[in-house]
C-alpha cells in the first residue's frame, strides 16, 4: 500500500484530523488557563505558615500525582456525574460531557504537577529575602507578591514549559473517554479508511511539531531571561 | 463500597487467571517490572551514545529521543499494534505490544537519566582516569558508571512509579490490566461507577505513593552515606 498523501490534504479524512488538531490545541489552552492559578494557589498553601493548609496541598498533590491520568479521566467521566443532584447531571450529559470530564481531569492532574514546580522555584529563593520582607514589615502574602514571586517566576517558567508540553501530550488520553481530539479522530480515520499509516503519521507529526515548538520555546526562554543568581 | 471488594477482589487482583489469561493488578505489575528491566540495558546504551564523542553515534540517539519525547506514549503503543505485526509477520498480543512500546518509550526517558547521572559526576573523575591510561570504555565501566548508576538509583524507582502508571495505557489496546478490569466490573455492577473508579484510584495512590516515599528515603540513605564516607 502507498503513502496517500493526498488523503491528508483535502477531503473529509483531512477535515476530521485538522479538527482533531483543533481540540486538541483548545483543550490545551483551555486547561492551562484553569491549572496554572490552581497550581499558583495550592503552591502557596503548601509554604503558607499554616499546619492545616499545608496538610490539605500536601494531600492533593500526593493523591492527583500517585494515580495515572487514565484512571483520573475515567472516574471524571464514569464515577463523579453519579454523585451530582439529577438536573445538573442532565444537563451535563444534555452537552459535551465528555470535553468537561476532560478539562477536570486535565486540570486537577496538570496542576499538581505544577505546583511542584512552582513550590520548587519558590524554595530555590534563599529564607533570608523571606525573612528581610517580613522584618520590614510586609505580610506574608505582601512579601510573597512583591519579593519572592518576581525572582521566582524565572526560575519557576522552564519547569512549567515543560509541563505544558506534558499537557498537550496528555491530552492525547482523552480519547479514552471519547473527546474527538487529534487521536480519536485519527482512529476514526483508520477504521473508516484502514489508511492507519497515513492517519498515525498525521498525528506523530502533529504531535511532534508542537511538541518541538514548545521545547523551542523553553530553550529561547532560558536564553532571555537566565536564572540571576545572587 | 465493602461488598463491592469481597465480590471483585480475586478479579481485580488477577483477572481471569488461572481460568483464562493473567489480568488485573498482577499483570500491571508484571508489565512494569518487566518494562523497567528491558528499558535498563538500552537506557544505558542510548544515555552514553547522547554523550559520546561520536558524532556518528550521537546524532542518531540525539534524534530518536527528541522523536520519542515529543510523541504521546498512546502514539507509541498504537504505533506497536498496527506495524509490530507487518514487521514480524506475526500476530503479536496485546502484552508484547505494549511491553515493546514500553521499553522504547523507557528506554529514551531512562537514556536522559542516565546522561544526567554521568554528567552530574564532577568531571574530574573522567580526567583523572583518562591521564592514569584508562580508555574511554574502561572509564566508564570501572570510575563513570559505577558511581553514576549509584546515584540514579533514586530516579530509578521514580521511573518504575511512572512506568505503573503508564501500563494503564494498555486499556485502549484491551489489555486486561488494572484499569481495564475495573471498567470490566463497572460494566457488571453498572450502579457503583462512583466506588469502582475509586478504589481504581485508591489502588495505585497506595502503590505508587508507597513507592515514592521509599524514593524519597533512598535519596537520604544515599546521601547520609556519602557524607559518612566523605567524612571518615
Amino acid at each position: 500500500m502507498q503513502f496517500d498523501f493526498s488523503l491528508l490534504l483535502s477531503g473529509k479524512y483531512h477535515d476530521w484530523l485538522l479538527h482533531g488538531l483543533a481540540v486538541s490545541l483548545g483543550l490545551t489552552v483551555v486547561t492551562l488557563v484553569l491549572a496554572l492559578p490552581l497550581a499558583v494557589l495550592v503552591a502557596l498553601c503548601r509554604l503558607a505558615p499554616s499546619k492545616i493548609l499545608n496538610g490539605i496541598a500536601f494531600t492533593f498533590v500526593e493523591a492527583i500525582r500517585n494515580v495515572p491520568l487514565l484512571a483520573h479521566l475515567l472516574f471524571w467521566y464514569f464515577g463523579a456525574p453519579e454523585l451530582l443532584p439529577d438536573d445538573i447531571k442532565q444537563w451535563l450529559y444534555d452537552g459535551n460531557i465528555e470535553i468537561v470530564s476532560a478539562v477536570v481531569g486535565l486540570t486537577f492532574y496538570t496542576s499538581a504537577y505544577m505546583a511542584e514546580d512552582i513550590r520548587s522555584g519558590i524554595r530555590g529563593i534563599p529564607k533570608e529575602q523571606m525573612e528581610a520582607g517580613r522584618a520590614m514589615g510586609f505580610g506574608f502574602i505582601q512579601t510573597m507578591r512583591l519579593i519572592i514571586l518576581p525572582q521566582a517566576l524565572r526560575i519557576t517558567v522552564p519547569p512549567l514549559i515543560s509541563q505544558t508540553l506534558n499537557l498537550w501530550k496528555n491530552t492525547s488520553i482523552a480519547t479514552v473517554i471519547g473527546v474527538a481530539e487529534l487521536m480519536y479522530q485519527a482512529q476514526k480515520v483508520e477504521t473508516d479508511s484502514f489508511r492507519s499509516v497515513e492517519a498515525f503519521a498525521f498525528a506523530t507529526a502533529a504531535y511532534l511539531t508542537v511538541s518541538l515548538l514548545i521545547t523551542g520555546l523553553a530553550a529561547w526562554y532560558h536564553h532571555r531571561y537566565p536564572v540571576r543568581t545572587l | 463500597m465493602l461488598e463491592l471488594i469481597q465480590d471483585y477482589w480475586l478479579y481485580f487482583l488477577v483477572g481471569q487467571y488461572p481460568n483464562g489469561p493473567l489480568g488485573g493488578l498482577v499483570l500491571t505489575l508484571l508489565l512494569a517490572a518487566l518494562g523497567l528491566l528491558f528499558s535498563l540495558p538500552l537506557g544505558l546504551v542510548f544515555g552514553m551514545a547522547r554523550i559520546s564523542p561520536y558524532r556518528w553515534l550521537r546524532w542518531p540517539v540525539t534524534a530518536l529521543v527528541f522523536l520519542v519525547r515529543g510523541t504521546p506514549l498512546l502514539m507509541v503503543i498504537f504505533w506497536a499494534y498496527f506495524f509490530l505485526p507487518a514487521i514480524t509477520g506475526q500476530k503479536t498480543d496485546q502484552i508484547t505490544t505494549m511491553l515493546v512500546a514500553l521499553v522504547v518509550f523507557d528506554g529514551v526517558y531512562l537514556a536522559e537519566i542516565v546522561r544526567a547521572g554521568i554528567l552530574g559526576l564532577p568531571k574530574g573523575q573522567q580526567e583523572c582516569a583518562r591521564s592514569l591510561g584508562l580508555s574511554y570504555v574502561e572509564t566508564m565501566r570501572f570510575i563513570i558508571l559505577p558511581q553514576a548508576l549509584r546515584n540514579m538509583l533514586p530516579s530509578l524507582v521514580n521511573q518504575f512509579i511512572s512506568t505503573i502508571k503508564e501500563t494503564s495505557l494498555g486499556y485502549i489496546i484491551g489489555l486486561t490490566e488494572v484499569s481495564f478490569i475495573a471498567s470490566q466490573i463497572n460494566v457488571q455492577v453498572l450502579t457503583k461507577s462512583t466506588q469502582v473508579y475509586f478504589i481504581l484510584g485508591l489502588t495505585y495512590f497506595i502503590l505508587c505513593f508507597g513507592l515514592s516515599r521509599f524514593a524519597f528515603w533512598l535519596e537520604k540513605a544515599l546521601y547520609r552515606n556519602r557524607i559518612v564516607k566523605a567524612a571518615s
